[in-house]
């Protein structure tokens, strides 16, 4: 086939970059080198509108061992150990085929993970969907959920949390972003960093088929009504493979021979044998008749740009062949030398006994595009006035039950009970809690993880909106009494072509930038998935945050459903009363406008630092942070885990009982405490200028709000569980 | 007291039952499913995960491996055999306990705890169990006990029910079968009661900081029966 424009712009590529592929080539590129290109500069790999303001986001700290640009980022936690995470999206491959989509989003993050040496040992997703009501919902969710489970349970690697959330602007495009988290030793990490000359280059794994091509491609683009079309391009996982890969190469691993290893993701064969080349500032041979495959007749083409999953490109030192061949002979995997590596520094491909690509290194990394794309600056939205008999006229009992019962705020059991959560048997704390927690084994500590986002958030002011979701996240670990170490993110936009698709970018991952800086909470992986829209509408920005943080005595672990009879209930941070923006606001005011609440950094870090204090004394019982639906919201579910209930008043603050217990003001957590410690606990709190609020009691089974309104614990229990189960067996 | 776990392509709880058996006090070895001869055991399990990706039949596959003659034949001879989860669906395809295991009912993987009522004490694994009713965890998506009615009446005759899901109080009806399995069978025995296959893990009721501690009681309690 020969190549001229028209042939690269349906590749994906600009009529620009095309003519700057020509030059860079001083040739026309063939069709398999134009596959190449269109594989390493499309959005997916190439990071082309975003690597000018991830730069900005800080990367670095007294606890990260490896920050983004590898395989994963990595953190210390102490006595040689050390936690691979990261966070990655499969939203345009789930959007056409659920199960399939989602499933290769879990297994990709999990070779991501132990590419670097690392067992993993806890997945975590972030998944969001359109409205209930639309028709592809339902199919769509299930598929999803069945995809995830299907792959994690079957590697084994218990699913320990997630968030979920419905939103009409997912209509056209859902959102699935899977993380995962592996435990390595510091000193026997695995890079991606080619070295060496002449050493051999192994791939090992599934045989290369004829799917997922140009997958990265596709999930660089919008989608339109030939959605149908593009199934192809969706990779099928086989998670009985990925897990023998992963006990093939852990085995391997033990030993000295692996110089470098990356598994085959995004752009498979391509991205991989590049990405080891450049980092190692060499060259790379393949002879493709090596490359193992399912299918007869695949073109050098198609072996190249195929995503088969469950791979991996491995640099090994010279001689030590046979002994990793019989590994992976053990385990029935592939095992083949396709090439070596070279002082070209170019990648050359050989098929049949002919040159068919041969293009250096750089011009496919270094001189991929970078744009610096217009972007628009968002206004802070003007504050609703709200009049004050509104909240009068409602009763709090039917606004509390309402709001237990949205479809964003009600227990996600139905979804969670279909991941095996407690495989490893490391859990203590299983979903539904703030962060899922394991220990790590043999150890007395225990990692805490959390995913967290808040579109709405976002969308209203999204310079607010990514400092809250990194502070959200910050809270859920430090819910758990674990010190927040580091983050990873999933940044899911709209087009970057468009002018506010692409200022809500900026602006978010600014906000990200800010807070993660404050709070000593720095990136150290993550990934960016632009063009989530069909046709002109685009999803609402929906930055997902995933934190991890450290319990070093897993035995200080807290949870949040209520412990004790006559325990007192304080909530700690300040209620201002912030109605704007707010799920009572949206859903039971139809109020969609006005700013999302304020986020103040010096606040956040003061009051979580403090809390961790008091954690430490042993004086919190049970703990949760204030979120959506306020502290109202935030008690009635420490009250359903718990079974107790609670005396509630409010504190004599001049608001309505409504703003008091729904309004949704940041750095809030809601805490147990006995009694006794009350003392100690308000010196503390005070000691550092921490606010705080009496709220009540604990009781048997009701929720008595000021001494008026009082509600059984059941009654909640029913609005909270049955929602998603009605919703999903109707 | 010495124990065998046989770990097949696709096991993923045999380190979890490897846990647990050293935890209460047996020495433990890890058998690869390639190799002929089965050490020398008190015991021998079959864990749980999905051999050979549960492609074909959930563990249909693995029951044709190597080392499935000798443990047929450990078992045959009177030796303790014991299949969790997967390990039972291995244990169906075996023959060595009756009956199929089909996909749960509502078509979903189900990960939960659940309460068992033990049916049958008289065997090395519930022989002086002072609970009669357990809380283990269940996590599976083929669980759905099956058998024909001459096989049901034959199993019940011969007194091989081990354990039926049941609520707290250890009534077992259809609001507390979570998988659609006859009568609400979670596990059963051959007929000489040496060899058990179930759905639930104790393995991962070890610890008061997991799920809660009845595995410990059961393997305390087993350890204590085979001495």
């Amino acid at each position: 086939m020969l190549v001229n424009e028209k042939v690269a712009i349906d590749h994906g590529l600009k009529s620009n970059e095309y003519k700057k592929i020509c030059e860079l080539l001083e040739r026309t590129p063939n069709i398999t080198e134009l596959g190449i290109f269109s594989a390493m500069w499309n959005e997916h790999c190439s990071y082309k509108s975003s690597r000018l303001h991830l730069k900005k986001l800080p990367t670095k700290g007294k606890k990260v061992i490896q920050g983004p640009g590898e395989n994963a980022g990595i953190i210390d936690i102490e006595d040689g150990d050390a936690i691979v995470f990261k966070i990655e999206s499969h939203n345009h491959p789930s959007f056409i085929e659920p199960y399939q989509g989602a499933a290769t989003g879990v297994g990709g993050i999990m070779r991501d993970v132990f590419t670097m040496g690392a067992r993993p040992i806890a997945n975590l997703n972030s998944i969001h969907f359109g409205s209930p009501q639309h028709k592809k919902t339902k199919n769509l969710l299930r598929g999803v959920v069945h995809g995830i489970g299907g792959y994690g349970n079957c590697m084994g690697v218990p699913t320990i949390a997630g968030q979920t959330s419905f939103d009409s602007s997912y209509n056209g495009n859902i959102l699935v972003n899977a993380m995962t988290l592996g435990l390595v030793k510091k000193n026997k990490i695995f890079y991606s960093k080619a070295a060496g000359l002449n050493k051999p280059v192994i791939y090992v794994g599934s045989k290369t088929g004829r799917d997922g091509i140009h997958g990265a491609s596709m999930a660089s683009a919008s989608f339109d009504e030939k959605i149908e079309e593009k199934k192809p391009t969706v990779q099928v996982g086989d998670p009985f493979t990925e897990k023998l890969l992963l006990e093939a190469c852990l085995e391997l691993m033990a030993g000295d021979s692996i110089i470098a290893i990356q598994d085959m993701g995004a752009a498979g064969l391509t991205s991989s044998s590049i990405e080891m080349a450049s980092k190692g500032n060499l060259g790379i041979e393949i002879n493709l008749n090596k490359v193992p495959c399912r299918e007869t007749k695949m073109t050098p083409y198609e072996i190249m740009l195929s995503e088969s999953q469950e791979r991996m490109l491995i640099v090994l030192e010279n001689g030590k062949e046979d002994m990793a061949k019989k590994i992976f002979d053990k385990w029935n995997l592939d095992f083949a030398v396709i090439g070596k590596t070279t002082s070209t520094k170019n990648i050359e491909l050989f098929f049949d006994n002919e040159q068919v690509a041969n293009i250096p290194v750089n011009t496919l990394v270094e001189n991929s595009p970078m744009y610096d794309r217009k972007w628009k600056k968002a206004k802070l939205p003007k504050k609703n006035k709200i009049k004050k008999d509104v909240f009068s006229k409602l009763k709090i009992k039917d606004v509390l039950k309402k709001i237990l019962s949205n479809q964003n705020v009600c227990s996600k059991e139905w979804i969670w009970q279909q991941y095996d959560h407690t495989v490893m048997g490391d859990t203590i704390q299983k979903p539904g809690g703030d962060s899922g927690v394991v220990r790590v084994h043999g150890t007395e500590k225990a990692v805490a993880a959390s995913v967290d986002s808040s579109a709405v958030y976002c969308w209203a002011h999204p310079l607010t909106g990514g400092k809250q979701v990194v502070a959200e996240s910050w809270r859920n670990l430090i819910s758990v009494g674990a010190t927040p170490i580091a983050i990873t993110n999933c940044l899911n936009f709209g087009s970057p072509e468009n002018e506010d698709n692409m200022g809500e970018f900026v602006e978010c991952v600014q906000g990200i930038g800010e807070a993660s800086k404050y709070l000593n909470f720095p990136v150290v992986s993550g990934n960016v998935s632009f063009y989530n829209q069909t046709k002109e509408i685009g999803i609402k920005p929906t930055p997902s945050i995933g934190g991890v943080g450290l319990i070093k005595d897993y035995k200080k672990m807290i949870s949040m459903d209520l412990k004790e009879v006559n325990n007192l209930i304080l909530v700690i941070g300040k209620t201002e009363g912030h109605i704007d923006q707010s799920l009572f606001a949206r859903t039971i005011l139809d109020e969609k406008n006005g700013p999302p609440p304020e986020i103040n950094l010096f606040n956040e870090k003061n009051n979580g630092e403090t809390l961790l204090k008091l954690i430490e004394k042993d004086f919190i019982k049970s703990a949760h942070d204030v979120s959506l639906g306020g502290i109202i919201t935030a008690l009635s579910k420490m009250c359903i885990s718990g079974n107790k209930g609670i005396n509630l008043k409010k504190p004599k603050v001049l608001m309505s009982e409504i703003e008091y217990f729904f309004s949704e003001d940041q750095g809030r957590y809601i805490v147990e405490i006995n009694p006794e410690n009350l003392k100690d606990v308000v010196k503390i709190l005070d000691k550092n200028s921490v606010h705080y609020d009496e709220l009540g009691v604990i009781i048997e089974k009701d929720m008595i709000i000021e001494e008026k309104t009082k509600v059984t614990i059941d009654e909640l229990k029913t609005c909270y569980t049955n929602w998603l189960k009605e919703f999903m067996s109707k | 007291m010495k124990s065998s776990v046989i770990t097949f392509p696709g096991s993923n709880c045999d380190r979890d039952i490897d846990v647990a058996l050293k935890k209460f006090g047996f020495k433990n070895k890890m058998v690869w499913h390639d190799d002929v001869e089965l050490p020398k055991s008190d015991l021998v399990v079959l864990p749980g995960g999905f051999s050979y990706g549960d492609y074909l039949r959930c563990g249909s596959m693995a029951s044709k491996s190597k080392i499935m003659n000798s443990v047929i034949n450990f078992a045959k001879s009177g030796g303790l055999v014991m299949g969790i989860c997967n390990g039972f669906q291995i244990l169906v395809e075996t023959g060595l306990v009756p009956g199929v295991l089909l996909r749960n009912k509502y078509l979903e993987f189900i990960c939960k705890n659940v309460f068992l009522k033990i049916n049958n004490k008289d065997n090395p694994y519930f022989k002086n169990l002072e609970k009669n009713i357990l809380e283990f965890h269940i996590a599976h998506n083929e669980g759905n006990y099956f058998c024909t009615n001459d096989q049901l009446k034959e199993i019940e005759d011969n007194n091989q029910v081990a354990i039926y899901y049941c609520n707290e109080s250890g009534l077992t009806d259809k609001n507390h079968n979570p998988n659609g399995s006859t009568n609400n069978i979670a596990g059963i025995f051959n007929k000489e009661k040496n060899v058990l296959g179930m759905m639930p893990h104790p393995e991962r009721m070890i610890d008061q900081s997991l799920s809660g501690e009845d595995g410990s009681l059961f393997f305390k309690n087993l350890i204590n029966n085979i001495k």
